[in-house]
């Protein structure tokens, strides 16, 4: 038999054609209530989901008062390179949760700390005090010492995070990566 | 020899599978004879991304998606694990030469007319694969997380951020938190590894079924113009006159192409190497400047080139006018002349897109509009210029240098480009307008008033009144009067 078989003889199921007709009613309410227990339990899952995947949403929650530790570090008429380490990280963050910001001590002794990201499109800036400017290496967007837009793209100043000293640590309200609409 | 025993084994198989019935007359449905070389860029693309399946699992074994220890695992795989080099070369080259082969075939399908009916949704589910792709390649950039990568993506978060109202919170839902950290890295891992692939394999179905059930495009002959009412019974009978099966006569070509392909990945690979990782991305290290891979280098070229003013519409407009523009092509124009003689708009505009993507592409690798950081100090001041110069002349030129003017301006070409090259600045500006410019700044210059002393400000302009060209500082023979004369005045006094 197998020598002569052909594999057009066996049958395919799929190809046998309708089933007789369910009878009617009770069919009918089976088929909605399978719909309907099934979109229960769909809901039932797809909210822990949204939430779990939406959860980064906080709104302006992400802010935390962080040191940038003691004040008296910072010299009166420059601007220094600082650090901090973000107050959200997770533990596997590492290194990639320390975030520069640029402080700029008075001569008053009063603070403006920038953020790092230029405002076109956050690239890394760097400040050069022989020139009193920052430099945007990305598209050449510049700001002057107190932050304001100089040249290029950018459509505004540097971002500033709110700052205020607290036992002599100068601490400024940080935690998330600043962009247009939602600054430091 | 006695092939009934296979026959048998197979049959076992068939008899419960029924795949002959489906795979066959697939394999060997009539295509055009016409479908030559030209129609190999579709296979030579799924090729790829059959490859990028493969190595991409190999990767896999080894890379560690966490924002502390993915870049050493990077590392680890180009440095330490045997082999671990090359499957990342592999996987890098495939994937250019992936967006390059897909880039071509897209291109063909344009230009042959093969979008119009009856294939807007093989054109359609095209331009889903299109996008998948350009994200997997975006993604896949992102898990090379190295400085490029932490800073590239925050560029892409800085342009998500402009997105009106939703911006921020945009910004964090792809991020995975409110940083480019660890979170962010997993949501791009997920991306690149779970969500992208898992649609571009159903797309990819989905396009194959319409290439069978749609047909291959006829290659078009200039006059002929497509009529939905005669167009099926067109293409029946070419295909039945001119016609040849799929397998194995069309796919020999494939077949080639295919393995040229793959060639190439390996040539490239043991060329070439991996990319990157290039520098730890430590956010606290700032000295560096992000560059996308090159498929993205033309939207980094745009962007500094806009003017600000257009730059949020652009950055989020543009993308959807372009898709929506493409999407609605086989609609606009989905009848009419096939040939690419007879549709001179369209050649036109292939290659206005690629003259301006070249360019642009260009234009970002020269990148003439940032500053040279480290010009200043990096760069010597050319010795003609400081050649029989007086004291506060080469005070200027120690100005120029110190104050980084050289960051944005070149002499004999070496700076920076963002402004003009200073080598004949004096037969342009005289000493008046030079003070105005370095004061008051403008025309995308920083005004250097509070920033340069009175007397900085009149050394560097004195420099700068001696940069003439050099056949303006020979006096030609019986001209006693050259405009280096000039500088034997008394410096200009403020």
């Amino acid at each position: 038999m197998a020598e002569n078989f052909s594999y057009k003889e066996a049958p395919d199921v799929s190809m046998l054609g309708e089933g007789p007709r369910p009878e009617p009613p009770r069919r009918t309410f089976l088929f909605w209530l399978g719909a309907a227990m099934n979109a229960a339990v769909g809901v039932m899952i797809a909210l822990p989901i949204l939430g779990y995947v939406f959860s980064s949403w906080r709104g302006s929650g992400w802010q935390k008062w962080t040191s940038l530790g003691k004040e008296d570090q910072f010299p009166k008429g420059q601007t220094r390179l600082s650090s901090y380490v973000n107050p959200f990280k997770t533990p596997w963050d590492g290194y990639t949760a320390d975030t520069p910001c640029w402080v700029r001590r008075m001569e008053d002794g009063s603070f403006t700390v920038f953020a790092i990201n230029c405002a076109h499109l956050g690239c890394p800036v760097r400040w050069f005090p022989e020139s009193r400017l920052f430099m945007c290496p990305c598209h050449g967007g510049v700001y002057y010492a107190d932050g304001t837009h100089a040249a290029g793209p950018p459509p505004r100043g540097l971002y500033k995070y709110q700052n205020r000293i607290v036992d002599g640590n100068l601490e400024i309200l940080a935690g998330r990566l600043p962009t247009l609409q939602q600054s430091t | 020899m006695n092939t009934a025993p296979l026959k048998r084994f197979l049959n076992w198989f068939e008899s419960r599978l029924h795949l002959a019935e489906v795979i066959g007359p697939s394999a060997t449905h009539s295509v055009p004879q016409s479908a030559r070389w030209w129609y190999v860029f579709g296979s030579m693309t799924l090729t790829l991304f059959i490859l990028q399946i493969s190595t991409g699992i190999c990767l896999s074994l080894a890379y560690v998606p966490s924002g502390n220890e993915a870049w050493e695992s990077l590392m680890y795989m180009n440095y330490e694990l045997y082999m671990g080099w090359f499957l990342r070369a592999m996987h890098v080259w495939g994937s250019h030469l992936m967006i390059t082969f897909m880039s071509i075939h897209m291109m063909q399908v344009f230009l042959y007319g093969a979008f119009k009916f009856p294939r807007e949704l093989t054109w359609i589910v095209g331009l889903g694969l299109f996008l998948c792709t350009l994200a997997m390649g975006f993604t896949g950039q992102v898990l090379r997380w190295d400085q490029d990568a932490y800073w590239g993506l925050g560029v892409g978060m800085a342009m998500v951020g402009r997105v009106p109202w939703i911006g921020p919170e945009l910004v964090h839902f792809v991020l995975g938190g409110a940083i480019i950290g660890s979170e962010a890295l997993s949501r791009f891992f997920a991306l690149h590894v779970f969500v992208l692939p898992g649609a571009l394999f159903g797309l990819i179905g989905l396009h194959l079924l319409l290439v069978i059930k749609c047909g291959i495009n006829e290659t078009p002959t200039p006059g002929y113009h497509v009529n939905k009412k005669t167009y099926f019974e067109k293409y029946e009978t070419e295909v039945k006159k001119r016609g040849m099966p799929f397998f194995p006569n069309a796919a020999a070509r494939d077949m080639v192409a295919v393995a040229i392909t793959l060639f190439l990945v390996i040539l490239f690979a043991m060329l070439f190497g991996p990319s990157g990782p290039i520098g730890k991305p430590d956010p606290v290290l700032i000295d560096t400047a992000p560059d996308p891979d090159f498929w993205f280098m033309s939207i980094f070229a745009v962007l500094a080139l806009l003017p600000p003013y257009m730059e949020t519409f652009l950055i989020i407009g543009f993308p959807i006018l372009a898709a929506t523009i493409l999407i609605l092509l086989p609609f606009i124009s989905g009848r009419g002349e096939k040939h690419w003689k007879r549709r001179p708009f369209s050649v036109i505009f292939l290659i206005f897109l690629m003259l301006a993507l070249g360019a642009l592409t260009y234009l970002a690798y020269i990148a003439p509009w940032s500053p040279v950081m480290n010009a200043w100090r990096g760069i010597p001041t050319p010795v003609a210029y400081v050649k029989g110069r007086t004291p506060l002349e080469l005070q200027g030129a120690m100005v120029l240098q110190n104050k980084q003017c050289r960051n944005c301006h070149a002499l004999k070409g070496r700076g920076g480009h963002r402004g003009p090259q200073l080598d004949d600045i004096a037969t342009r500006l005289n000493t008046d307008q030079m003070i105005r410019q370095v004061i008051q700044g403008g025309g995308n210059m920083p005004a250097y008033g509070k920033n340069l002393s009175p007397e900085s400000v009149t050394a560097v302009v004195s420099f700068l009144q001696t940069m003439h060209p050099d056949w303006e500082h020979e006096p030609a023979a019986g001209f006693p009067m050259s405009p280096r004369k000039t500088q034997d005045a008394d410096p200009p006094v403020f």
